[in-house]
């Protein structure tokens, strides 16, 4: 039986439905992610879970206990937001305690449980601030200790890194990951950045207009995503039209050259038409051995990015971009330049036909 | 630019000229009492009568039952509104505006035509059922700014938040208006309490035809009787009024200070 159990949960807001027949089991001490793009229905799936929102059907457990119509205080979630929430008018040490003084606890208990969650925010010399006195990351550290100073069952983290720049908001959210690992607390993560949610989760429920698309491990949907908006969501992802040649054999065209792939192709026939997908960093310019599929082609366009260098080569209409690690040495191609690329057969992803 | 700025200088001087004057001018006139020299005489007079004493401190206490009264009533409904019922706020706000639109004579013919003593609830029988209606049209009166200075304070916390994470902290309604909302909309609800003390402090319609102590009457009755006092009461009414504005002034200030 696992932690958390959503089933058949729907959202309808008047005739506008946003989150439609949802199902996820969530493992004790896991960390779920849920990714998606702005209106995808991820943030109310949470507020669903936290209380917030009424389930309009389905149901909620959270430990074996139906909880879909509790109210938020009774159902043992801390919950941290994108705007930090911090009372104002309380100190660091007054919004940790906050949830134990409304528990009724005495105050040695209430002192001794802020200075230890002081301690687990490295924050230990803080507790007489006042949140406006505080950076966005010590804000949101301590809005992290508040949701569990109370020991909450489940965290809720409703895009907790969105309001922060962008180095704090990579070191936070390896912060965020290493206590959810020590405290072994059952964790909800709602984020649009798909490479925190690769970055930190358990696993990955990929949202797409109130469905989860695809549920699976971050190395699952990247590398093997379920639909075309998945593959096209996480990561850059090139999407060619290719025309089946020999399903049995894995053997499809792309723009009239022959290529084959690893995929199971049972579901098409032969001469079907299908979406094919390339990673940029799969591909390597030059022709492959006899076990890679190449393609030829003309170099349109080098941009250098950084790290890497992207270079844009046309097929006869297909266009498709791969990426090389920046190197002082390499010789990068000329534009209008003849071009081969290869890449392995595994490397090909189909779509399904949604 | 040079006559632009002359403009702007001359401008400040006729509007304040126009403000001060008459002020200035009743100020001199109320230390005018005795022939021949300025003295604070007719302030000692008014001072010393003990209708003054009754009708100002009458005033005060029903200022603040009023204030306490109806920011009891406000401050939950607008958290409410802020809260759950947005859609409902212009309809709320167009409710508030009302008494602003309404002469303050018709709302007080309208409690005296639905409570006088042969009504079913004869408010005007007892001189605490006069009084306590008295304050319920001072709430009435004083519902625009003290809806308004409170939902400003709303508006300037993020309120929906605010709540939820109390909520998920295991706090219940009453204890997140009384730990969180309150103290967080403390300025807003101060400068409302001030704006009403002001209104209620000078107020004469309702007091008047519901036939109350109060010192709104007090100050038309010396008026009617007396030359210098009236002046002198003018100058205390003035007083007491920027008195109010200066305190929220300096309380705004206060919480722009602590909070950058």
């Amino acid at each position: 039986m696992s932690f958390i159990e959503i089933s058949h949960l729907r959202k309808s807001f008047g005739a506008n439905t946003v989150v439609h027949d949802f199902d996820l089991s969530i493992d004790k001490g896991e960390f779920v992610s849920f990714l998606g793009p702005s209106g995808c229905g991820k943030t109310t799936i949470l507020r669903m879970i936290a209380g917030f929102e009424t389930a309009s059907a389905g149901a909620i457990q959270i430990g074996g206990t139906e909880v879909t119509h509790l109210p938020p205080s009774r159902r043992k979630v801390g919950m941290v937001f994108q705007a930090y929430a911090l009372f104002p008018n309380l100190t660091v040490a007054g919004n940790i305690g906050f949830g134990l003084k409304i528990a009724g606890k005495d105050k040695g208990e209430i002192d001794a449980r802020v200075a230890e969650m002081l301690e687990l925010i490295k924050l230990p010399d803080l507790g007489s601030r006042y949140p406006y006195q505080l950076s966005g990351g010590q804000q949101q550290r301590v809005a992290l200790a508040r949701a569990l100073a109370v020991k909450p069952e489940v965290l809720l983290l409703d895009e907790p890194l969105s309001a922060l720049d962008a180095k704090i908001r990579v070191s936070l959210r390896e912060e965020i990951r290493a206590l959810q690992r020590d405290l072994g607390i059952t964790t909800v993560f709602v984020t649009h950045d798909q490479e925190e949610a690769l970055s930190i989760s358990d696993r990955i429920v990929v949202m797409n207009e109130g469905r989860a698309d695809q549920i699976g491990t971050p190395s699952d949907i990247y590398n093997n995503p379920a639909t075309r908006f998945v593959a096209s969501f996480v990561g850059t992802l090139n999407l060619l039209e290719a025309r089946v040649v020999d399903p049995a054999a894995g053997r499809l065209s792309i723009d009239g050259q022959p290529v084959m792939t690893t995929r199971d192709l049972s579901a098409f026939g032969i001469a079907d038409e299908t979406t094919v997908a390339l990673r940029p960093e799969a591909l390597t310019l030059g022709d492959g051995n006899g076990d890679r599929n190449t393609l030829s082609g003309t170099v349109e366009e080098v941009a250098f990015l950084g790290a890497v260098i992207r270079v844009r080569v046309r097929l006869s209409e297909a266009r498709l971009s791969l990426d090389l690690f920046n190197d002082p040495a390499l010789q990068l191609p000329r534009i209008g330049a003849p071009a081969a690329i290869s890449f392995k057969r595994e490397d090909l992803l189909v779509m399904d036909r949604r | 630019m040079k006559t632009n700025r002359l403009g702007h200088w001359l401008a400040i001087f006729f509007g304040t000229l126009y403000f001060l004057l008459p002020l200035v001018a009743t100020f001199e006139f109320s230390l005018r009492k005795l022939r021949g020299v300025y003295s604070f005489e007719a302030y000692r007079v008014v001072l010393a009568d003990p209708q003054f004493q009754s009708s100002f401190v009458y005033s005060v206490v029903l200022a603040v039952i009023t204030i306490v009264f109806g920011m009891a009533i406000i401050v939950p409904m607008a958290y409410f509104v802020e809260l759950r019922l947005r859609k409902l706020r212009p309809f709320v706000e167009f409710v508030t505006l009302l008494p602003l639109v309404v002469p303050a004579i018709v709302i007080v013919f309208g409690y005296l035509r639905l409570y006088n003593s042969s009504s079913l609830l004869p408010l005007t029988n007892t001189s605490t059922g006069t009084s306590f209606l008295l304050t319920c049209g001072y709430v009435t009166l004083a519902l625009p700014y003290m809806y308004r200075s409170v939902e400003t304070g709303l508006r300037a916390i993020d309120v929906r938040t605010l709540t939820e994470a109390a909520e998920s902290l295991g706090a219940s309604a009453g204890t997140i208006i009384w730990r969180i909302i309150l103290p967080n909309i403390r300025s807003a609800m101060l400068s409302g309490a001030f704006l009403t003390f002001a209104i209620v402090i000078g107020e004469f319609t309702f007091a008047s035809l519901l036939n109350r102590p109060a010192f709104g009457p007090y100050l038309q009755l010396i008026g009617a009787n007396r030359a210098y006092e009236p002046a002198a009461l003018a100058v205390m009414a003035f007083m007491i009024t920027w008195a109010c504005m200066g305190l929220i002034q300096v309380i705004s200030r206060n919480t722009v200070a602590a909070r950058p």
